[in-house]
């Protein structure tokens, strides 16, 4: 399924305002980040990779790892959009006994791995692409990281497997709205010129705007960037994106509107809406 | 005691049972290409040197990386590969707990884990090498069976039993040369207690490289003392043999649990908290690596000082049956 521009600007839009609805009706979420990641999760569903809720089990389809966990309402959201359970479900978000948990979990239909700690994402990536070269598959896989979580050693051993064994059918993407849990990525522990970095480790490296759906999907689309590579997408974002009051705000980390707050939000969503 | 020699001519010296874990697996893999070995520069100490000239497509190293061995394993495991990930114990269940605990057991990703050099088999390295958490550590995670094979042949079929195990498993295997315990039993079952002795007098229950040294307690006990001791190779820690619990908390007779791993939270604790909560009050003791510094020394002089030895096991058995004396 291959959507346009349009369709996918508009499909933005209700993502970020379905999420907020169950961020909402939890209290609870992780509301900044899932903004931020949004327009990523959007492209990738709905434009890129080759899922089928009704196939899920087919060993062709490409992968995708959630490794910033934490950023489930998006996911959830997208999955849900997707067809791949009943939006209603989502009413039961972190609720007692739900499988619609915190994080994401392979109790929920469409979801790879079980996820939330940091650093798990990428490795178990490396692993599925490892494999996919051993049999001489063409599917891809992908995996959205956090800023926050890249200190994580495990990260880095995984960036040096993915380099050492050339899987240029992996994709990472690097959610890179600069903002953690604590304060700024580089207060809290630098890590500039991560492009550098990683094409020091011997990766392909593309930056884009993480909330422009044409770029998005024109680079997660059409790769692999360099023959022999993994690619690496620094895609530029910003948290809490499409609420005004939430933009780069610290405490929308995992802040849960009031009812006044999520009125404004939906109010303002559904403005930007009429104007696509 | 020396382990590598045989101290009771009825048995016969087998070799290291990682080295049959190895050439199992080399043998399954000619026939079967989903199989995938992973290490952590650990091919040679597992034996795994002419597997991976044997099978090059077969084995993926990941360097001295036991976090992404085990995340590598998780997603090799989730696209279908068998997936064997090979690493010294100590590092594999401490360093990369977390990935064992998320990535292959709460994800049920069926990774074979393979815990080699386990326990104090590195002897004088230290610590550092030793693996005296592991029962206790994994015993703590949903998801997850543990097994310590005894000898070759147990060795043997649970490599067998591994490849189409289908969720998640830990292997325990130590590198000193084991000899055959009990060749008529051929009975294996994983989750169930093996008989490798006869007995009715007290039951001693062991687990990898310590049946060994129980058998000689018990040979000792049958020829200087008239005694008989049934020894269990308890090979699967997790899920315990409750039923052979019961059958021996119902016989009523002393249970001694012998294991080389820390006193806490291994073999000998999940023994005595079934048989507690379940009404049998049978005498109990436990021998392990009691919590403290680890005496320095050899696996064989670690073993000595410990009492996990035919010698020490053989005096606690004496003291449980006649305390007295």
């Amino acid at each position: 399924m291959i959507m346009t521009d349009k369709e996918l600007k508009l499909k933005s839009v209700i993502l970020r305002r379905n999420l907020l609805k169950y961020i909402y009706k939890a209290k609870a979420g992780h509301t900044g980040g899932s903004l931020s990641c949004i327009d990523i999760l959007n492209v990738l569903y709905n434009s890129v990779l080759n899922v089928d809720p009704k196939d899920f089990g087919n060993p062709n389809r490409d992968r995708y790892i959630q490794s910033k966990g934490h950023c489930v309402e998006a996911l959830f959201a997208t999955l849900a959009d997707r067809g791949f359970f009943p939006e209603s479900d989502l009413e039961t978000l972190c609720a007692y006994r739900s499988h619609y948990i915190g994080h994401p979990t392979k109790k929920v239909h469409g979801v790879e791995q079980n996820t939330g700690a940091l650093g798990h994402g990428l490795p178990i990536c490396v692993g599925e692409a490892i494999a996919a070269k051993l049999d001489n598959k063409s599917h891809r896989i992908f995996t959205l990281l956090g800023d926050g979580e890249l200190p994580e050693g495990s990260n880095w051993e995984a960036f040096l497997a993915a380099s050492h064994y050339k899987l240029d059918n992996l994709y990472a993407i690097l959610d890179n709205n600069k903002q953690q849990i604590t304060g700024a990525n580089n207060e809290v522990m630098n890590t500039d010129s991560i492009r550098e970095k990683l094409e020091s480790f011997g990766w392909a490296v593309k930056e884009v705007d993480g909330h422009n759906v044409a770029e998005l999907q024109d680079v997660l689309d059409n790769g692999p960037f360099e023959t022999g590579k993994p690619n690496f997408i620094i895609a530029h974002t910003v948290k809490g994106k499409g609420v005004s009051y939430m933009e780069g705000v610290l405490k929308w980390h995992h802040g849960v509107p009031s009812e006044e707050q999520y009125a404004m939000a939906q109010q303002e969503l559904r403005e930007a809406e009429a104007l696509i | 005691m020396e382990l590598d020699k045989i101290e009771d001519n009825r048995l016969k010296l087998g070799k290291a049972n990682q080295i049959v874990f190895a050439e199992t697996l080399e043998r399954l893999a000619a026939n079967d290409k989903a199989i995938v070995v992973v290490t952590s520069d650990s091919r040679g100490s597992g034996k795994l040197v002419p597997f991976g000239e044997k099978y090059p497509q077969q084995i993926v190293e990941v360097g001295i990386a036991e976090q992404n061995l085990v995340g590598v394993s998780a997603g090799l495991a989730s696209a279908g590969k068998k997936t064997f990930a090979v690493s010294p114990a100590c590092f594999l269940s401490a360093r990369a707990l977390e990935q064992i605990k998320n990535d292959v057991a709460y994800s049920n990703n069926p990774v074979v884990l393979v815990g080699i050099s386990a326990g104090v088999s590195y002897g004088a390295l230290g610590t550092t090498h030793h693996s005296l958490h592991d029962f206790a550590a994994l015993r703590a995670i949903n998801n997850i069976t543990i097994i310590a094979p005894a000898d070759n042949f147990e060795t043997e079929q649970v490599v067998l039993n591994a490849v189409n195990f289908g969720s998640p498993l830990y292997i325990r295997l130590g590198k000193k040369n084991m000899p055959s315990l009990n060749e008529e039993n051929k009975n294996f079952e994983i989750g169930k207690g093996r008989i490798v002795k006869e007995g009715n007098d007290l039951t001693i229950i062991a687990t990898g490289e310590t049946v060994y040294p129980a058998w000689l307690a018990a040979q000792k006990l049958e020829d200087q003392d008239g005694l008989r001791a049934k020894v269990v190779s308890m090979h699967t820690i997790k899920p315990l043999d409750i039923r052979l619990l019961d059958e021996l908390g119902e016989e009523g007779k002393p249970i001694l649990t012998v294991e080389e791993h820390m006193v806490h939270g291994g073999l000998g604790e999940a023994c005595a908290s079934y048989l507690l909560q379940n009404g049998f009050n049978n005498p109990f003791s436990l021998i392990g690596i009691p919590d403290e510094y680890t005496v320095t020394g050899s696996q064989l002089e670690i073993f000595n000082h410990y009492g996990i030895s035919g010698e020490g096991i053989y005096a606690k058995c004496k003291k449980m049956l006649l305390p007295t004396q």
